[in-house]
């Protein structure tokens, strides 16, 4: 009997290195969306400098779309970039822009040197929308059912295999279930 | 009086400073429960500060938030469940007490008194072993040979 | 050429800590004592090829030799020659190098200083192959002395935030702890082997044990202290997980050191106390692979790298695993046959050591609890410092409860009344302190009004004992304190330490008060009693750095004091900006100031604290050091047991 207790202290290592190996190939910093299956929240946004046109979220209904979060300050989002030109040209799904954070006429001078793939951009110099979508860092991309739910949440720059095997199959899945407009 | 002394300063390094003079509330009483609920808060794009310590902006749009929904007249725990429904349970520096914490909440008092029982039984163990045993028949008869 | 000669270096110093961890096993096995001789030899020769691998990097970091990859990323020309040095080890490669040295560094001190018989050899074979581990790690995974080829005409720099004093002491000694741990877990296994686990073998680890926990204790106080004075707000200790790495093996440390003791004395506590030897490094390993495998984040955390992980995540298993199997297959046999009361010397320190084990068991399960439950579930958790502060402190508040009775009981049977007695006039300071927080500080809370009278209660007891014991108010009390015993001083001081840094900790962590606003020049600050009038903001130029100096005029209640400096930086180099600070220290409490952002409309942002009794945390801090210091030294023969047998038959 006393035995055994000797034997607890080895024991509980070894399900400790099993606990460690296995936490190795995570990451500690992704946050899964809180939004998944949950309807994307309700926003209008101003235009930004140089459009007519912002960015509400009844737009995201009826269609299946992405929305994309992006900065002129943010470097990953100049890799980005030229993707998303691509994934517009495609016009397989909108691509809406969330300028986040940004200074007054920063944005639209960005997208005026590199081309514009938004369907529509929405002005979110307070972040309070990024905040409503959770969003911790740019670039981030949502997309959206027709239903106007979140279904997927993309982290960092999309590059052209993110597009080719994880979200345009997603949407093109997404368009073929959605119900019939009215 | 602008003496021009050298002061006696250790000089430090450290990045750019939490809270900015035109965040605080005006009244001292929902600024003390801004910042006490900003403690518990984490800066979800650092490491692991709260949102009252670091400078990322991100922190400082949380920073403001909590105020905003301070003022619209939300509890602490409102105030939360807001955060939460956006960022979930990781954004809570102070874990809830929920099903997937028990285990966190009640381990130290379980240390504890896991250690403090078997210290008792260790200590009862020693005193045990401290008394003589009684003298059995064969020791009674070898100490009555002895005699003789 | 130096860092190809760092490289052969390196890799003959495995090869001798290969040799010194494989011969004198087998040779102590065999009772060649020969063989086992050059355990010793090995060790030193170890010592030797490591500490000339470390100054070949030390001359590259120096002369800024841009073709080695270890420099290009963590150095640059225009950096401060101090920190060109000790910017060695502000990064991953040149910080596990660090490692390896003192690794080698301590198994070489064993050798030196140690009695020649076979648990020095066995002792110093384990030290050989955990060095060796460490050294194939470095060589296969972590090589500092990569080349990089064209070698760039400059370096990045190191980060402004490591180019501080705080970097050239707080490593270094941080490491002298844990690592130093590591002769107590080789002296353990190498008692495991043996069979042999005795007062002789206490008396043998014990001092490296102690040195170890001395050490610790200041690289943590300084590693508080830089990131007091670093981090720009007054935080001291934010129960990162890094802190936690380094914190787990101090109150292991803690532990082990009070059940030595008892095994040196009375030799009882005989497996409990190899197993804390064994955890106490174990813990130390844990936190290498927390810090350097990316499995939790930390501000701390070096550039990860999953491939490090699992060479770390390996060499745990085996030392860790290979360790507790035999310990569970060796220590049951085990035992002693001493008797106490559990009212006794005996009796309390069996007390701290549940205190200390149960709240590192505390900060070990809340520092991995996200990871399980990650793995478990995929669900994403923080546990931070609320939590910490709310399950720990209790521990704290126990252990200053009876920590000065504690240690004024006698040794086998001691009494109770007796004990309490001797420090009962400390009950009055306790009530005191008690009444003056509730009374002075701010915030008024009951917990920190509690802490405050159990911190007194605590120092007034140790030092109510000091007093009685050498009857400080007869004559002749200077002989009597010159004949104390060391291992009464020692403890005396160390327990006085502690109450000193609660006390402290209280302070600076929960009575400080804040102001944060905007001022121009002519404005005046005011927090905690005292004015602080921005005079002057100017531009500077540094070495590496652009500095805006602001200069503030400081008064108290009316009365002038010194001016007070504080800084904003940047660093081009790494395109970092740095917030310097000014603070001015006194007995009471600390005045805190930063200036930060300018607004044109505004002024600057200028935050100003008033942290209450911060220095006592340092002077608490050095005290505990103090008496690890003077218990390193300890020499008993004393002995609190019924006559050996050896003497008894030697009566009859």
């Amino acid at each position: 009997m006393k035995r055994l207790l000797f034997v607890i202290p080895v024991a509980a290592f070894v399900a400790l290195a099993f606990w460690f190996a296995a936490g190795l190939g995570r990451d500690p910093g992704y946050i899964p969306s809180m939004l998944i299956n949950r309807p994307a929240p309700q926003f209008a946004l101003p235009p930004i400098a140089g459009r007519a046109r912002g960015f509400a979220s009844d737009e995201l209904m009826d269609q299946v779309s992405m929305v994309n979060i992006f900065g002129s300050w943010c470097a990953s989002c100049e890799i980005e970039h030229p993707v998303l030109m691509e994934i517009a040209a495609e016009k397989i799904a909108p691509v809406y822009g969330l300028d986040w954070k940004d200074k007054p006429g920063a944005g639209a001078a960005w997208l005026g040197k590199r081309g514009d793939p938004y369907a529509a951009i929405g002005d979110d110099a307070d972040g309070r929308v990024a905040i409503e979508f959770g969003v911790t860092g740019a670039p981030e991309t949502f997309i959206i059912d027709a239903e106007g739910r979140v279904r997927h949440k993309h982290v960092g720059a999309i590059t052209r295999e993110d597009w080719r095997r994880v979200l345009k199959p997603m949407i093109e899945d997404l368009k073929k279930n959605a119900p019939a407009a009215d | 009086m602008r003496r021009l002394l050298i002061s006696a300063a250790a000089l430090a390094a450290s990045e750019a400073l939490a809270v900015e003079p035109d965040e605080l509330l005006a009244d001292p009483a929902l600024e003390a429960r801004a910042r006490a609920i900003s403690r518990e808060i984490r800066c979800v794009v650092c490491q692991s500060e709260s949102i009252d310590d670091s400078n990322a902006p991100l922190a400082r749009d949380l920073r403001l938030l909590v105020r905003e929904r301070i003022n619209a007249g939300d509890g602490d725990e409102a105030v939360r469940d807001f955060l939460v429904a956006r960022y979930g349970d990781y954004v809570l520096l102070k874990p809830r007490v929920q099903t997937n914490t028990l285990a966190l909440w009640l381990a130290p008092m379980a240390a504890g008194a896991v250690g403090g029982v078997a210290a008792l039984l260790f200590l009862r163990g020693r005193r045990e072993r401290e008394k003589p045993k009684p003298l059995t028949a064969e020791e009674l008869d070898a100490l009555a040979k002895l005699d003789r | 050429m130096t860092a190809e000669i760092g490289q052969v270096f390196l890799i003959l110093a495995l090869l001798a800590a290969l040799y010194q961890g494989l011969f004198p096993l087998v040779a102590a096995g065999a009772g060649d004592a020969g063989l086992m001789r050059t355990a010793r030899s090995a060790a030193l020769v170890q010592g030797l090829l490591v500490a000339a691998a470390f100054a070949a990097l030390t001359v590259a970091h120096a002369t800024s030799d841009f073709s080695v990859r270890n420099v290009v990323e963590n150095s640059h020309t225009a950096k401060p020659f101090i920190y060109k040095l000790t910017g060695v080890w502000g990064n991953h490669e040149g910080s596990m190098l660090l490692w390896a040295l003192i690794l080698a560094g301590y198994g070489a001190a064993v050798a030196l200083l140690s009695k020649r018989n076979a648990l020095t050899a066995r002792a110093l074979a384990i030290q050989g192959l955990i060095a060796a581990a460490f050294l194939a790690f470095i060589i296969f995974t972590s090589n500092p002395f990569a080349r990089v080829f064209p070698a760039p005409a400059d370096g990045q720099d190191l980060n402004p935030l490591l180019q501080d004093p705080g970097l050239i002491i707080h490593p270094p000694f941080l490491y002298l702890g844990y690592v130093g741990f590591s002769i107590a877990f080789s002296y353990a296994v190498a008692g495991l082997i043996s069979g042999r686990i005795d007062e002789d073998w206490a008396r043998a680890a014990r001092p490296w044990a102690m040195a170890a926990w001395t050490f610790l204790t200041i690289g943590i106080g300084l590693g508080s202290w830089w990131a007091y004075y670093e981090l720009g707000w007054g935080g001291f200790w934010a129960w990162d997980p890094v802190e936690n790495a380094s914190f787990m093996p101090w109150l292991a440390g803690t532990a082990l050191i009070h059940s030595m003791r008892v095994l040196e004395v009375r030799g009882a506590f005989k497996a409990w106390t190899v197993l804390l030897a064994i955890l106490a490094f174990s813990l130390s390993l844990v936190g290498t692979f927390l810090v350097r495998s990316g499995i939790l984040t930390s501000v701390h955390a070096f550039a990860t790298d999953p491939e490090r992980g699992l060479f770390i995540l390996l060499i745990l298993v085996v030392f860790i695993g290979g360790a507790l199997l035999l310990f569970a297959l060796r220590a049951h046999a085990m035992s002693s046959d001493a008797a106490f009361n559990a009212v006794s010397r005996e009796g309390g320190l069996l007390v701290n050591n549940v205190v200390f084990v149960a709240s590192t068991a505390t900060v070990f399960i809340g520092t991995f609890y996200p990871l399980f439950v990650d793995v478990v579930s995929g669900e994403k958790l923080s546990v931070g410092a609320p939590y910490f502060n709310i399950v720990f402190l209790p521990f704290m508040a126990f252990a200053l409860l009876i920590i000065a009775p504690a240690s004024a009981l006698a040794w086998k049977r001691g009494n109770l009344k007796d004990a309490v007695r001797r420090v009962a006039p400390a009950a009055l300071a306790g009530l005191a302190a008690l009444v003056l927080a509730l009374w002075l500080a701010s915030p008024k809370t009951i917990a920190a009004a509690a802490g405050a009278g159990l911190a007194a209660w605590a120092g007034a007891g140790v030092i109510a004992d000091f007093v009685r014991r050498v009857r400080l108010f007869e004559t002749h009390a200077g002989a009597r304190v010159a004949a104390l015993p060391k291992s009464y001083v020692a403890m005396t001081i160390a327990h006085l330490g502690f109450a000193v840094v609660a006390i402290g900790v209280l302070g600076a962590g929960v009575w400080k008060s804040e102001t944060i606003a905007y001022a121009r020049e002519g404005d005046t600050i005011s927090v905690g009693g005292f004015d602080a009038t921005l005079t002057t903001v100017r531009e500077v130029q540094g070495p590496n750095y652009r500095a805006e100096v602001s200069t503030f005029a400081v008064a108290r209640d009316g009365k002038a004091l010194p001016d007070m400096t504080a800084e904003r930086r940047f660093y081009p180099v790494r395109g970092m900006q740095t917030t310097e600070a000014a603070i001015a220290t006194d007995l009471g409490g600390d005045l805190y100031l930063t200036v930060g952002e300018f607004n044109a409309e505004r002024g600057w942002v200028v935050r100003a604290w008033r942290h209450p009794l911060t220095l006592w945390m340092w002077i608490g801090a050095g005290l505990i050091a103090a008496g690890g210091l003077v218990g390193i030294g300890i020499g008993e023969r004393r002995r609190v047991a019924a006559p050996s047998s050896a003497a008894q038959a030697a009566a009859a």
